[in-house]
């Protein structure tokens, strides 16, 4: 909302900002994953374009944007098609509801959490149409894990996440943000926080699809899974979803645990703040998914319902303790 | 004998998936042909020859100083233990003595070979189970760097990284130059120790062990049906490496472990395989401490074509390379060049196995097993 225009119009701008500093946030945290990765690795990383490989990012859009666009003979043209546009959206519309500072943000939702969850499970309709428009097996393949992979571990991300839900009373995400106010975030508190965080990242891991959770790509078995076909662009743009949500799963933790934008400063320093938690957030699935390697994909069923889904759920239920025994304004 | 399972393609449910030739772990040209019922493998067809070159065929061609170099490019890979099999079997029914300071040398090289050999399978096995965006990654760039020091020593010692062309019937061409020693001890003084790091960064991992207990375990009985050989055997119980029973090249001379593990899973194969680097590097160390003077060869430099000059007669030599049994029968006419050649590859043997275990587990435990056989494709083919 911007103070002196119209909503819908101080909307539109706003979501037209938002939307770009979200691309740009994309291309910049690749390479930041890639230097971030190579440190790792003992290697260097991208060094030529630019100084310090800065221009990297915008290098590999041009190149993406340059190469040749292929569609597989025998596959749904239009489904084939659309996949990247369907899988893209709802990836990008997670960041509607995060408000980066007090009052900036495209739309302050009252249930903004949940909208958040339910937004970005639905890129499962965009993986499928990508597996199933395709005609190619490992794609197929890849898609049948990634079905089975994403209703298994919505269940505990949503539930990891409502531990903050109810200790704030609320979905909204700046009154959340406002809870933890003066220092004392959510992660600090005792065993409750901890846990929630955990069972967040690890869920978030795995909704994301990376190493060690990425059987979809799996490229030492299906290739590349569902985007086996996928080249120039339409590959750009299931690279740009996978990587804003990563960023929106990011800001998502951040906000929960980390006290969101809260840090010493000036107020204007509040934006920065929240970035470089959220920043911290993605490094520390970049740090995972460069140390494990892959699991299979019974074993990830496993975690998931033997394991993860058990924890979160007790974990609701400790909260909710917590909540009613320290009365509405603990 | 295990019995392969006939392939059954009727049945709707199933549903036939290439994996190679062209295919991100395929470790080279190799097609298998799974049938799949969901995620499980119900049946295998292998399918090799991608990289045929001929190499028996080319044996009868080349004189007898000349095939060494070609040897190197069955098991490129591990290029030292594939040419030292050659002339040694030249050397067996030519009767030729090789120097001590010759045979040593030899054992340097082979046991460096073993150790950068080992480096890249450590390294590819963790990038099939990894992924090449992933955890996998960071331990096959590790792999390479230790590996590359060793090609680093054989650069110095023969000019080439790869294939070697480094013994020749009689003995070998190269004495180690000057600082050569110092330098192989610091090498292998630093991999002792990176070592343990791997082994902290995958046994200290659930993943990893997940992904490798109980997965393509070869039963012992199986392995000796097969003919699988090298770590391979004796992961799955069979206490055998010819270095130890069947001693060539001076290895009696030194002490070392041969390791045996019963389990003969992927796990198995993996521990046994790391034992085998600290016993290389074991015995380069003891070799460098008694290297003898003397010379590198019992025959003069090469210099022509008929200078080596094998009797009529036949001769099957055998060397423990880092896949496994290398073996090759030749058969001489008194001539210049070999009557014929039969090559025994380690890889092909061991890839053998995989119908009989592939069978029953899933699309990702066939990346895992294959990468725990390690087979080199130059030497399946050949």
């Amino acid at each position: 909302m911007i103070p002196g225009l119209p909503p819908l119009i101080g909307s539109l701008i706003m979501s037209a900002i938002v939307l770009g500093f979200v691309v740009g946030l994309v291309a910049y945290t690749t390479l930041l994953e890639r230097k971030f990765a190579a440190r790792m690795q003992s290697r260097v990383g991208p060094y030529r374009v630019g100084p310090h490989g800065l221009f990297q990012p915008i290098a590999d859009g041009i190149k993406l944007l340059l190469k040749e666009d292929l569609v597989p003979a025998s596959a749904d043209r239009m489904v084939f098609n659309l996949a990247p546009v369907v899988f893209v959206v709802p990836c990008l519309l997670i960041f509607a509801t995060i408000p980066f500072a007090p009052g900036i943000g495209v739309a302050d939702l009252n249930i903004g959490v949940l909208f958040f969850l339910a937004v970005s499970s639905m890129e499962i309709v965009g993986l499928f149409m990508a597996g199933w428009g395709s005609n190619n097996k490992y794609a197929l393949i890849s898609v049948m894990r990634a079905v089975n992979q994403i209703i298994s571990y919505d269940l505990p991300l949503l539930f990891a996440a409502l531990v903050p839900v109810m200790l704030a009373g609320s979905l909204k995400m700046s009154d959340i943000a406002a809870a933890q106010g003066g220092g004392f975030w959510f992660i600090f508190y005792p065993v409750l926080g901890q846990i929630g965080f955990l069972a967040f990242m690890i869920a978030g891991v795995a909704a994301e699809n990376r190493t060690p959770f990425d059987i979809l790509e799996a490229e030492s078995e299906l290739v590349a899974g569902f985007r086996v076909e996928y080249s120039g662009m339409k590959f750009g743009l299931i690279q740009l979803g996978e990587y804003a949500h990563v960023i929106g799963t990011s800001f998502l933790g951040a906000l929960l645990f980390l006290g969101a934008w809260a840090g010493p400063g000036p107020a204007w320093l509040a934006p920065l703040w929240f970035l470089i938690k959220a920043m911290l957030v993605f490094l520390l699935f970049t740090w995972v998914r460069w140390s494990f390697v892959r699991i299979k994909v019974d074993q990830i069923l496993a975690v998931s319902w033997k394991l993860l889904l058990p924890l979160t759920l007790g974990l609701v239920l400790v909260t909710a303790v917590v909540v009613v025994m320290r009365g509405s304004h603990g | 004998m295990a019995e392969v399972r006939a392939i059954d393609y009727t049945g709707s449910e199933r549903l036939t998936m290439n994996m190679g030739p062209q295919h991100p772990s395929a470790h080279g040209v190799f097609r298998a042909i799974l049938t799949l019922e969901g995620e499980k493998i119900v049946g295998v067809d292998a399918v090799i020859g991608y990289l045929h070159r001929c190499h028996e065929k080319l044996a009868e061609n080349l004189a007898y100083v000349q095939y060494p170099s070609i040897a190197s490019k069955t098991d490129y890979v591990a290029a030292m233990s594939s040419e030292l099999a050659y002339v040694m079997a030249a050397e067996k029914i030519a009767q030729f003595e090789v120097p001590k300071r010759a045979q040593y040398l030899r054992v340097i090289v082979n046991e460096l070979q073993r150790v950068a050999s080992h480096c890249l399978w450590l390294g590819t096995w963790c990038l099939d189970m990894g992924g090449a965006l992933g955890g996998g990654t960071s331990i096959f760039l590790y792999c390479i760097r230790e590996r590359e020091t060793v090609l680093d020593l054989f650069e110095s010692l023969v000019g080439a990284r790869l294939l070697y062309g480094f013994h020749q019937v009689g003995g070998v061409r190269y004495d180690l130059p000057a600082g050569w020693a110092e330098q192989c001890r610091a090498t292998i003084d630093t991999i002792g120790k990176r070592l343990f790091e791997y082994e902290e960064m995958l046994e200290d991992n659930a993943f990893f062990e997940a992904r490798t207990r109980n997965v393509g375990v070869i039963s012992s009985a199986l392995a000796q049906d097969v003919g699988v050989s090298g770590p391979l055997l004796r992961a799955s119980g069979v206490d055998f490496d010819l270095r130890r029973d069947q001693p060539y090249s001076s290895y009696q001379d030194f002490q070392f472990k041969v390791p045996v593990e019963t389990e003969g899973d992927c796990h198995a194969r993996y521990r046994v395989r790391m034992v085998e680097f600290r016993e290389s590097i074991r015995i380069v160390r003891q070799v460098l401490d008694s290297l003898p003077e003397g010379p590198i060869s019992s025959r003069p430099g090469v210099k022509s074509l008929g200078q080596v000059r094998v009797p009529k007669g036949e001769a099957y030599a055998r060397v423990e390379g880092p896949r496994g049994e290398v073996g090759c029968y030749l058969v001489a006419d008194g001539s210049q060049k070999p009557y014929r050649m039969k090559w025994r590859g380690a890889s092909f043997s061991n890839l053998a196995v995989l119908p009989y275990i592939l069978p029953g587990v899933t699309v990702a435990d066939v990346v895992a097993i294959m990468g725990s056989v390690d087979p080199v494709f130059g030497e399946v083919d050949r």
